[in-house]
């Protein structure tokens, strides 16, 4: 089939300020959108510049505003998007060039909340024990593959850049429900502050735009309830 | 920047006692040993950490634990020497089996969330090849975190070098390595954020860079998966080891080649044929479907060849509908999704079709057992290199690597080269650095980024994937291979005069792409003239004209030296400890 593809480009050494361009390209309607970005790079504008790795939604590189929404290029197939697809940046992240975006703030953001164990005792010879159930509890925040499509996609983030975002505040959550881990009350602490989880309202956009199907705005909330529950 | 000194022309030059090239689970884990040991050191990645392919990796990371039944490192150690066709060098797989174990302790410790017993023991799986009691049959020897083991590896490695204050430079390429006088100085990397050349001055670069599946047309690999390391040391007089041996995996999604997990079968999925056959209970009937995947991939490539693929077409089925919604639920949500996704098919009520796809590098940058670069048959080491993972050959997956031993073999001699590493650099002056040192990479990519004139590199790249797909892959014979060759070489020629289209200097993957290519045609070249000489069949590389495995003759590994004239190919001998070759059957 054929599709038009308009692209949202900016290149910081030839242009004043981004502009759409248009491409039409043929493709089987089963292709990943990775695919028709790559056909226009390949064969008709080799500057067309964006990132891209696995190619298949587990490596966080190529998420963009497809259609109005933020998804992964590699996850959404041309026959979900239709014979008209717009792509353009994450929103509300300084554009480096074309689909690239600055993530050095993003990253900065998920390290500042401690996303790592803490547990200074001494370890066992072998693993330590822990029920299934208490695996079960952090299990869908370890999905995460900092994308950054659901901060990306946040009205508060949009409204106040400092903002820790969503994805840091899932991958604290992945330790705070962690029954090896010891540093919650200072991660709880961290979060607790003017650019923490209260900024959140609950508008669900994160869940919406998350690609691996993490229930970001439920993780959210009980990091905020545990803040509450532990009195910080 | 004070670390800043000037060049000519001037270039930033950083200072690191020592470098590591890449950001998956070898480079990590080296980077963390670095960093407890107190050592100054950087990783430098192309892309951010997190994206590193060792997070596309599902199905499991092997150790002898022994948590659901009987199990012994002896026992692991036997099954990657048969699963890797006798050609596997048998220190390292004792080491790979032995360190296996406290390796995947560690992990825990770091906080990895394995999957759990019913006692809170870390979950293990079957998975292909790997055996109780030397063959007798699966044993459950596989760690796993669901079906994105890899994901949780490299986020909690990652996760370990932030609490440990590891220094990243995200988005740098590296581009060439600094070796002069035998003692290796530094690498060269360009900023991809503004095209700006960068010198880190070190006494030791370690390579972390993974494969190089690109050169395939079907390939399970990341694009970003092009061979860097291994291009770049082989371009500076260091020899490429049994790069004829490249794993084609028995289950990607037919097109795409994505990979869908072993773990598949290793939780009881079954293949079938167009008839609804169980087709391996005719090529390896003991193990049936986790018989290892060079013997799997060649049987689904019989099967299609002999026209029993799904409607004769050029796939087979994998058959999960059996497992129930539970267990895909809980053991395999991502490659079911994936199937969803890419196929449009609902595994837990339907057969997915899938096809052997590009997947793994047995062959690479050869080092000793400590991840030391070794430059020659009699095992020279080249001061201040050292290599680990994909892109190196220490060999413990000789012909062929068993599923889960890549995980495994990242994370012990990843270690092993941070704590060589560690030891080498203690107390020594940084090397000397030309002047010029970064002169002749900058030339090469000023020339490539300015031409005006030549040709797409895409007609290159799509030319180089189809014919490293239809003469060298999952089956060969000396013609297919010869022809492979010429046409390699034909490409190279191409190369020569190819032309990128983008001519800034932020962000220009166009030109770093067409850089990439490059490294893929050498190792292509590599692959085929190194596939040509070797006139038997083992493991990966298997020659219809050769069917055969030859131990007279052929018990050795490929060394390829780079010459004006092509690889010049020198072997060397497999070290043999305990177990002697004997016939391959499962």
């Amino acid at each position: 089939m054929q599709v038009q593809l308009r692209i949202l480009r900016y290149d910081p050494e030839r242009d004043q300020k981004p502009h759409w361009e248009q491409y039409t390209v043929e493709t089987d309607p089963t292709a990943p959108l990775l695919d028709l970005l790559h056909t226009v790079k390949w064969h008709q504008d080799g500057s067309l510049t964006f990132r891209r790795s696995c190619a298949h939604g587990v490596c966080g590189s190529d998420a963009m505003l497809i259609n109005g929404r933020n998804r992964l290029a590699c996850k959404i197939r041309v026959d979900q998007l239709g014979k008209k697809i717009s792509v353009a940046p994450l929103p509300g992240l300084k554009v480096i060039k074309d689909l690239v975006v600055d993530m050095d703030e993003f990253f900065a953001k998920y390290r500042s909340v401690m996303p790592f164990q803490v547990d200074d005792d001494v370890m066992p010879a072998r693993e330590r024990r822990q029920s299934q159930a208490d695996r079960e509890r952090y299990d869908d925040t370890t999905k995460c593959i900092l994308c950054a499509a659901c901060t990306s996609s946040c009205p508060s983030f949009w409204a106040q850049d400092t903002y820790v975002g969503p994805a840091a505040i899932v991958n604290a959550h992945r330790f705070i429900f962690d029954t090896r881990d010891a540093g919650s009350d200072d991660r709880l602490e961290i979060l607790s502050d003017a650019d923490g989880v209260w900024r959140c309202r609950t508008i669900f956009n994160c869940t919406d735009a998350c690609p691996r199907g993490i229930n970001i705005t439920r993780a959210i909330l009980e990091v905020s309830q545990a803040i509450t529950a532990r009195g910080i | 920047m004070s670390e800043d000194i000037k060049l000519s022309p001037s270039i930033a030059t950083h200072e690191y006692q020592a470098v590591i090239v890449g950001a998956g689970g070898a480079g990590l884990w080296a980077a963390l040993e670095l960093a407890r040991s107190g050592v100054k050191a950087a990783v430098l990645t192309k892309l951010y950490p997190t994206r590193s392919h060792t997070g596309a990796a599902q199905g499991g990371i092997c150790a002898a634990l022994g948590n659901l039944e009987e199990d012994h490192w002896e026992w692991h150690m036997f099954d990657t020497v048969k699963g890797g066709d006798y050609l596997v060098d048998q220190d390292a797989a004792e080491i790979l089996a032995r360190e296996a174990i406290d390796t995947v302790v560690e992990l825990e410790h770091m906080g990895l969330p394995f999957n759990r017993t019913a006692d809170g023991r870390i979950d293990q799986r079957r998975f292909g090849g790997h055996t109780r009691n030397f063959g007798e049959g699966p044993v459950r020897r596989s760690c796993f975190a669901a079906d994105r083991t890899g994901h949780m590896i490299l986020q909690t490695l990652y996760q370990q070098c932030i609490k440990h204050g590891v220094r990243f430079f995200d988005e740098y390429h590296v581009v060439d390595v600094l070796i002069e006088g035998g003692q290796t100085r530094g690498v060269v990397a360009y900023r991809i954020a503004d095209g700006e050349l960068h010198v880190f001055r070190s006494s030791a670069v370690m390579f972390a860079t993974g494969g190089f599946g690109r050169m395939f047309r079907t390939t399970s690999n990341a694009h970003s998966l092009t061979g860097d390391g291994v291009a770049l040391a082989y371009r500076r007089g260091v020899p490429i080891q049994d790069m004829e041996f490249f794993q084609f995996h028995p289950t990607g999604i037919p097109g795409l080649g994505i990979l869908l997990s072993e773990a598949a079968r290793g939780e009881g999925g079954y293949l079938r044929n167009d008839s609804g056959e169980r087709f391996m209970e005719r090529y390896a009937p003991k193990l049936m479907e986790l018989a290892p995947r060079d013997m799997v991939s060649r049987a689904i490539a019989m099967e299609i060849r002999a026209g029993r693929g799904i409607k004769g077409k050029d796939y087979v089925h994998l058959d999960l509908t059996h497992l129930g919604k539970a267990v895909i639920d809980a053991k395999l949500p991502d490659i079911t999704e994936f199937s969803r996704v890419y196929q449009g098919v609902e595994p837990i009520t339907q057969p997915v079709p899938t096809t052997p796809t590009a997947h793994y590098a047995m062959g690479g940058i050869p080092t000793n057992t400590d991840s030391r670069v070794v430059i020659d048959e009699r095992g020279t080491v080249l001061p201040g290199l050292y290599a680990a993972g994909e892109c190196a050959c220490v060999s413990v997956h000789g012909a062929n690597r068993l599923g889960t031993n890549s995980l495994i073999d990242i994370l012990v001699f990843g270690r092993r080269a941070g704590r060589s590493m560690a030891h080498d650099v203690a107390g020594v002056q940084l090397p000397e650095m030309a002047r010029d040192a970064a002169d002749q990479v900058r030339e090469e990519i000023e020339t490539l980024r300015t031409r005006t004139r030549g040709e797409n590199p895409a007609s290159i790249r799509s030319a180089l994937a189809d014919t490293m797909m239809d003469g060298v892959g999952v089956y060969r014979t000396g013609d297919s291979v010869k022809e492979s060759v010429v046409r390699v070489r034909e490409l190279q020629a191409r190369y020569q005069n190819v032309r990128v289209q983008d001519k800034g200097t932020v962000f220009n993957t166009d030109l770093l792409e067409t850089r990439e290519l490059g490294y893929l045609l050498d190792c292509a070249e590599a692959v085929a003239v190194s596939a040509l000489a070797r006139t038997e069949s083992r493991g990966a590389h298997a020659r219809e004209d050769f069917p055969d495995r030859n131990d007279e003759e052929w018990l050795k590994h490929t060394l390829a030296f780079k010459t004006d004239a092509g690889p010049e190919l020198r072997y060397k001998p497999v070290t043999i400890t305990t177990f002697q070759p004997k016939p391959r059957v499962y």
